[in-house]
């Protein structure tokens, strides 16, 4: 009886109906699909064309090599652009970690006059359009007669990452369980122990993940670059001047293997994690 | 001399202290001996100033008035880590980065103490986890993360050790157990414990000594068999089990005994079992004291006449019953089922008997409810 029912109604189910049923149930994967293709066409496109046996201007596909990838210094400035972009990078991440870490323990941790204030301040080098920090810092060094180059961009990195870092930081301390430093110094840790011992370990996840943020916002900036850093080309610079007139396929080199080391650190973190968890 | 602190021993002792949070009073003008070597129980419901407590003596939170000592050495500002105390928190705070080994060494380390294996591993005996040693806190169920603290805390050997409700998120079996077991740990290393709970059946299962906490004052305080069988407030009297609670006043004494009126029927009870401060007076009688005889048997005692039952329950090893009394109040009685006197019957006209010594004497100012409206099943507030 109950098969006579089953037949019954499955032919009463128009097939307009069912089609809608299996995009209703299937649209989240179908917008991931339009997302994701939407977000690695032009990743995609960027190591696609670090292949290309391209001469001088990389906008034809004319033939795959590997001897882009096998010399990636070889069009000419590209490395020197690079290694400015990871000295500045690093400078500016060394700086911005240190200073923006301790901003956060002082604005999560203490009471002190002017706090809610401080908390308001650190936003506001991330709220202000990059365009008008870069040139007011540049007026501000032409005041000083400090002449735009190497540290001055270093400066006016560690300017607008710190601002990230303390955001990054402050969050992670305050989700630490206060208990756990207070049942370190009830096992004999004076301040100094508990935090070396328990606070840093606890936040220390935090401050990686700060400094990585802080590195790849140094390293692809270029507006503020542009302005602070004089005659000295970072990579930003690098590819942005030779846009004009093709870039080399080194730069796309360069530029996939920034995203697949992006990638893997990503992974590896999520590995550890899990790892973790178990 | 706060260097000194941390190798003092002796009897802990609060002095007068006093803990205010801006207007509010969490702990109130405490005045407390706890002897050196006792499993001393902290009692009463949440919210009543014990972890407070609980904090001061561990140096985590600064008394408003008041002094602490440890033998003769004051600590009332002598910081965490120079005490000789250590604490079980009521959610264990295992570090989750350190491996269980490294949890309960953590405390040795920091005094540096180099070769601690031994003493660790001594200690992960004890609790009977050893083979939990290269865990992470995460990986361990919560029974286990509870004997974790516990390990971490007495592997130091304090001069004290504090319970903040270290059973208080485990399941009423494992409960009872671990009951047993902290109890028989104590023994074992002979160290002071102090053990903090709401709940009285805890606290009169393991204590050498209760102290019953209400809104920040210690109500009373002593063995288990005292306070329940003496109890001075209210309060102590319904909070540690049930308690009858009647109206009565002081017509007089005879000899040790006071004579005493409840609505117009005599009873008696030693002079010394009472709290009353003039004539006016609670009689206090525990259910289980009373006994029950149908009118015109022989009774013994203290008599009450002119009940009748109002409701019986039958619950296995005894009977329960409610006897309304012609002054309107219901009384509990608590009948074992070992006599073999067939139960009574709703509506029987009965007479309640007990023995004077059984009685104790409230003022006749208490809030008879004092106590009673505090659930200490409830969960602990975090
Ligand atoms: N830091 C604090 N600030 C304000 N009030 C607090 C603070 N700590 C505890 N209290 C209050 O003090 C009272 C006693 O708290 P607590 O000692 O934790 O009680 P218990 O452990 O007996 O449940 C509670 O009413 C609580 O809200
Ligand atoms: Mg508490």
């Amino acid at each position: 009886m109950s098969q006579k029912i089953k037949d019954a109604t499955i032919p009463s189910i128009p097939t307009k109906a069912r089609i809608s049923r299996w995009f209703g149930r299937n649209m989240l994967r179908i917008y991931m699909l339009f997302g994701f293709t939407y977000l690695f066409i032009p990743v995609a496109y960027t190591f696609v064309f670090s292949f290309n046996d391209s001469g001088k201007s990389n906008l034809i596909w004319k033939g795959f090599t590997l001897s882009n990838w096998q010399n990636p210094c070889g069009a000419p400035e590209v490395c020197n652009a690079l290694g400015n972009s990871i000295k500045i990078g690093f400078l500016a991440t060394l700086f911005a970690t240190i200073l923006g870490t301790m901003i956060a323990f002082a604005i999560g941790r203490y009471k002190f006059k002017g706090r809610s204030g401080s908390n308001l301040l650190i936003f506001l080098p991330m709220a202000t359009p990059e365009i008008v920090l870069g040139a007011s810092l540049l007026s501000l060094f032409l005041v000083f007669k400090i002449n735009p180059g190497f540290w001055p961009t270093v400066f006016a990195h560690v300017t607008f990452c710190i601002s990230f870092v303390v955001v990054t930081v402050k969050a992670r301390i305050a989700s630490l369980d206060p208990r756990l430093e207070q049942a370190a110094m009830d096992l004999y840790a004076n301040e100094f122990e508990t935090f070396r011992r328990v606070t840093l370990p606890l936040v220390a996840p935090g401050i990686a993940g700060a400094a990585l943020l802080a590195f790849s916002l140094s390293f692809d900036d270029f507006i503020i670059t542009n302005f602070n850093s004089g005659t000295l080309i970072t990579f930003p610079k690098f590819v942005y001047i030779s846009a004009a007139r093709g870039i080399p396929a080194q730069a796309n080199v360069i530029g996939s293997a920034m995203f697949f080391l992006a990638l893997a650190i990503v992974i590896a973190i999520q590995l550890v994690n899990r790892k973790k968890a178990r | 001399m706060s260097n000194d602190a941390i190798s003092a021993r002796g009897d802990l002792r609060l002095t007068r202290i006093t803990k205010s949070y801006g207007d509010f009073t969490a702990v109130d003008d405490l005045t407390l001996t706890i002897p050196k070597g006792s499993f001393f129980a902290l009692l009463g419901p949440s919210g009543c100033g014990k972890t407070t407590t609980l904090r001061m003596v561990a140096g985590l939170e600064e008394p408003t008035v008041g002094s602490i000592h440890l033998g003769d050495t004051d600590i009332t500002t002598t910081r965490p880590y120079q005490r000789p105390i250590n604490t079980v928190f009521q959610n264990y705070a295992l570090f989750p980065h350190l491996s269980i080994f490294e949890n309960i060494a953590f405390g040795l380390r920091r005094r540096g103490i180099k070769d601690v294996k031994e003493q660790v591993d001594k200690v992960l005996n004890l609790v009977e986890l050893p083979h939990l040693a290269e865990r992470k806190p995460t990986q361990l169920s919560g029974g286990q993360q509870q004997r974790i603290a516990l390990a971490r805390a007495i592997v130091n050997r304090p001069a004290l050790l504090l319970l903040d409700e270290p059973l208080g998120a485990l399941d009423l079996k494992l409960r009872r157990q671990m009951q047993i077991e902290l109890k028989w740990i104590q023994r074992e290393v002979g160290l002071t414990f102090v053990h903090v709970t709401h709940d009285q059946e805890e606290a009169m299962t393991m204590a050498d000594t209760i102290a019953v906490m209400n809104e920040g004052r210690i109500e009373q305080m002593g063995s288990p068999a005292d306070l329940y069988d003496n109890p001075e407030t209210a309060f102590v009297a319904n909070f540690l089990g049930q308690s009858n609670l009647i109206k009565a006043r002081i017509e007089g004494t005879d000899g040790d005994n006071l004579v005493i009126d409840i609505f117009g029927q005599k009873i008696s009870m030693p002079k010394k079992r009472s709290h009353a401060v003039d004539n006016s007076m609670y009689a206090g009688i525990r259910p289980e004291k009373f006994r029950i005889s149908l009118v015109g048997t022989p009774t013994r005692g203290n008599t009450l006449t002119g009940g009748h039952i109002e409701d019986v329950s039958y619950i296995g090893v005894s009977t329960q019953y409610v006897v309304a009394m012609p002054w309107g109040q219901e009384l509990m009685v608590f009948e074992q089922n070992d006599d073999g006197v067939a139960p009574f019957d709703k509506g029987d006209e009965v007479v309640i008997s007990w023995e004077p010594t059984f009685t104790f004497g409230l003022r006749g100012d208490e809030d008879v409810d004092a106590g009673t409206e505090v659930n200490p099943e409830e969960p602990a507030e975090e």
